[in-house]
């Protein structure tokens, strides 16, 4: 078995519009290593929240995988049959997203909603085995067991994000995909949640790739970090390095215009302009436009990802001709 | 350093809406909302006062009262010593052009059938300020100090032709247009995109230089307060439980609550994780709140004494004030 639990290998992703085309994902190339934390990280509209539906075939027409490879364990997901991607989804692979309150039932008790996950998977389940299990879950989670049985509305919104993630690991999968799992949760429950996902990463060996805008975030958690910029991985390198040597001007803007509580910053790095428009995206490099180094080449090719010192890869013409300093 | 603001016990009750049923087994004991507590405060004259605290503190509810949104339970604000609770009508109008509000939802806080131009002007033309001739002048040289630039284009845009950070813009100008002095900035940054917030945080910044402004910064998150704002007060379930400037609460934080906070907020470095576990569980309910000093259920310090009676904010260093038995 390959160390990779997943690999995605140029994937392009199109939305038809009556306008055009959007190519929401462009030549996307990135690995999840067994029992790593990747951080997906870039603004509105970059393409993240899409490359993570997209690894469960979850994109919605009429958008559309248009080139590429989504690998699990070898395995093509894009070519997979629909009764296979029903199998992938929730027993190898589990999606958290943003809001709980809208991806849990109202009328059902929380119970009802564990047994129809695992009938889903597993049809002949006996109903107790069922709920032992769901019990299981929820204690490896701080939930006591009680709560099983009462309904979302009546619990607190870090306890419903964490039935959430309980629902996603009821059939043991090997890979969690977190979109935004903590934007509707308060700090001190945030920062709880960071710490549950740490644990269960241990726990269970999961592979985890945490989708998010919120750089704090992915600082406390991720192993590795990609940050994608109009459809595209602009930087992906280990998380230390890319937090302290970002090479490429996009990340070192992104990193530099966060506030950071542990610093006393007179004055926030500020980039100007708009991420553009995807239907017409600018030629050569995306983020020329934007960019404070930009040079003439940067209008008229696209830089390739390539590779520097620790393993970090830039897409910048900047580290073309010379080796990216430490 | 003149005060602005002046608040005193200030207290806002939201009453439940029960069945009739319910009313009827309740007798006169109605259930009701503590959402600000009896809070006592002051903003001071060109200062960014900070107001953080996680959802349901009551710090929206705070900025709110100071402008008279809503009426007060109880307590008394004065402004420039003037009773703003006991104030007529039309003297509250009248100095409405001079306190503004801009909320955290750009495009909820813009009329989309009001072009920049007109939405921007609008305070003008309520408070009957410029006349129509100088009023376009106005609108466009404030459009270029918020950076709504080419403003002759845009001042004839609609808010769904602009992007997430020009509505902001839009927001404060229309806040600015009046000439105030004070400005209640509910979350204005919780909605926007990162790259976006720091242009919007720079830009405020700026603001309050050139129109010699005050701020009250409404925020949940301690690094932007701590970013921008010269003095900060930390609410739980509807009381200020600690207040001191900047340097003094980031440096010595003293009520465990904002120890808490300041310990949870992620760091951008990873080589400043967090290692300590956080506190458990999340802020109760303010319909009934725990007895005595309102975080004692989830503090490591508590002693039984915490159950007891609220703890008074007292002062531990100079201008720093903190709401625990332990100080």
């Amino acid at each position: 078995m390959s160390e990779h639990v997943l690999e995605i290998k140029n994937l392009t992703i199109d939305y038809p519009i009556s306008i055009g085309t959007v190519r929401a994902v462009e030549d996307v190339s990135i690995s999840l290593r067994r029992g790593e934390v990747l951080g997906l990280v870039g603004e509105s509209g970059c393409g993240k929240s899409t490359l993570g539906l997209s690894i469960l075939k979850l994109v919605r027409p009429p958008g559309r995988i248009s080139g590429g490879q989504i690998l699990y364990h070898g395995r093509d997901v894009a070519a997979m049959p629909d009764k296979e991607i029903l199998k992938l989804r929730g027993q190898n692979i589990a999606m958290v997203f943003q809001n709980p309150l809208t991806s849990l039932n109202p009328l059902f008790r929380l119970d009802r909603q564990f047994l129809e996950t695992i009938r889903q998977h597993d049809p002949g389940v006996k109903k107790e085995d069922a709920i032992s299990r769901a019990e299981k879950v929820l204690e490896s989670l701080g939930i006591e067991k009680k709560r099983l049985f009462e309904y979302p509305h009546q619990l607190s919104g870090g306890m419903r994000q964490r039935i959430m993630i309980g629902l996603g690991l009821i059939m043991d999968p090997d890979v969690v995909i977190a979109d935004e799992p903590t934007t509707s949760l308060d700090v001190i429950v945030e920062a709880g949640f960071i710490d549950l996902l740490n644990r269960l990463r241990d726990q269970f060996s999961l592979s985890i790739i945490l989708i998010t805008h919120n750089l704090g975030l992915v600082a406390e958690i991720a192993d590795r970090v990609a940050v994608m910029y109009a459809g595209r991985i602009v930087e992906v390198g280990k998380a230390d390095r890319i937090y302290h040597h970002p090479l490429h001007p996009y990340t070192q803007g992104l990193i530099g215009c966060v506030p950071n509580i542990k610093l006393d910053q007179e004055e926030l790095v500020t980039m100007g302009g708009n991420p553009p428009d995807l239907v017409n995206p600018p030629h050569g490099c995306r983020f020329h436009p934007r960019c404070p180094r930009a040079m003439d080449i940067c209008r008229r090719q696209a830089p390739p990802l390539k590779t520097h010192a620790g393993g970090q890869r830039a897409a910048c013409w900047l580290y073309e001709n010379k080796e990216a300093s430490a | 350093m003149s005060v602005l603001f002046n608040v005193e016990s200030l207290t806002k009750e939201f009453p439940v809406h029960t069945s009739l049923v319910d009313m009827l087994f309740a007798g006169r004991h109605r259930p009701v909302v503590h959402a600000v507590d009896d809070i006592s405060f002051e903003v001071r004259k060109g200062e960014v006062l900070g107001l953080a605290g996680e959802s349901g503190s009551g710090k929206s509810t705070t900025g709110r009262l100071l402008l008279r949104l809503i009426d007060p339970t109880g307590g008394r604000i004065s402004y420039h010593g003037e009773d703003m609770v006991r104030i007529s009508r039309r003297r509250l109008e009248a100095l409405r052009a001079r306190l503004q509000i801009v909320f955290q939802d750009p495009n909820s806080s813009l009329s989309p059938r009001m072009s920049v131009g007109q939405a921007i002007g609008h305070p003008l033309k309520i408070h009957g300020l410029a006349a129509a001739a100088g009023r376009k002048e106005r609108i466009l040289d404030l459009m270029e100090k918020v950076g709504l630039t080419p403003a002759e284009f845009l001042y004839r845009k609609y808010p769904h032709q602009l992007s997430g950070g020009q509505c902001q813009r839009v927001v404060l100008a229309r806040a600015l247009v009046t000439n105030p002095e004070f400005i209640v900035a509910d979350e204005p940054i919780a909605m926007a995109d990162v790259s976006v917030r720091a242009l919007i945080l720079e830009l405020m910044k700026q603001l309050k230089a050139e129109f010699d402004l005050t701020y009250l910064f409404i925020t949940h998150d301690l690094a932007t307060a701590k970013y921008l704002c010269d003095r900060i007060a930390i609410m739980y379930l509807g009381r200020i439980v600690e207040v001191g400037s900047r340097d003094e609460l980031f440096s010595r934080p003293h009520h465990p609550y904002t120890r808490a906070l300041l310990e949870a907020v992620p760091v951008p470095d990873p080589d400043k994780r967090r290692t300590a576990e956080v506190v458990r569980g999340e802020i109760p309910s303010a319909i009934e709140p725990p007895a005595g000093c309102h975080f004692h259920p989830r503090c490591k310090f508590a002693m039984p004494r915490c159950r007891e009676g609220r703890p008074p904010l007292k002062e531990v260093a100079p201008d720093h004030f903190s709401a625990c038995l332990l100080d």
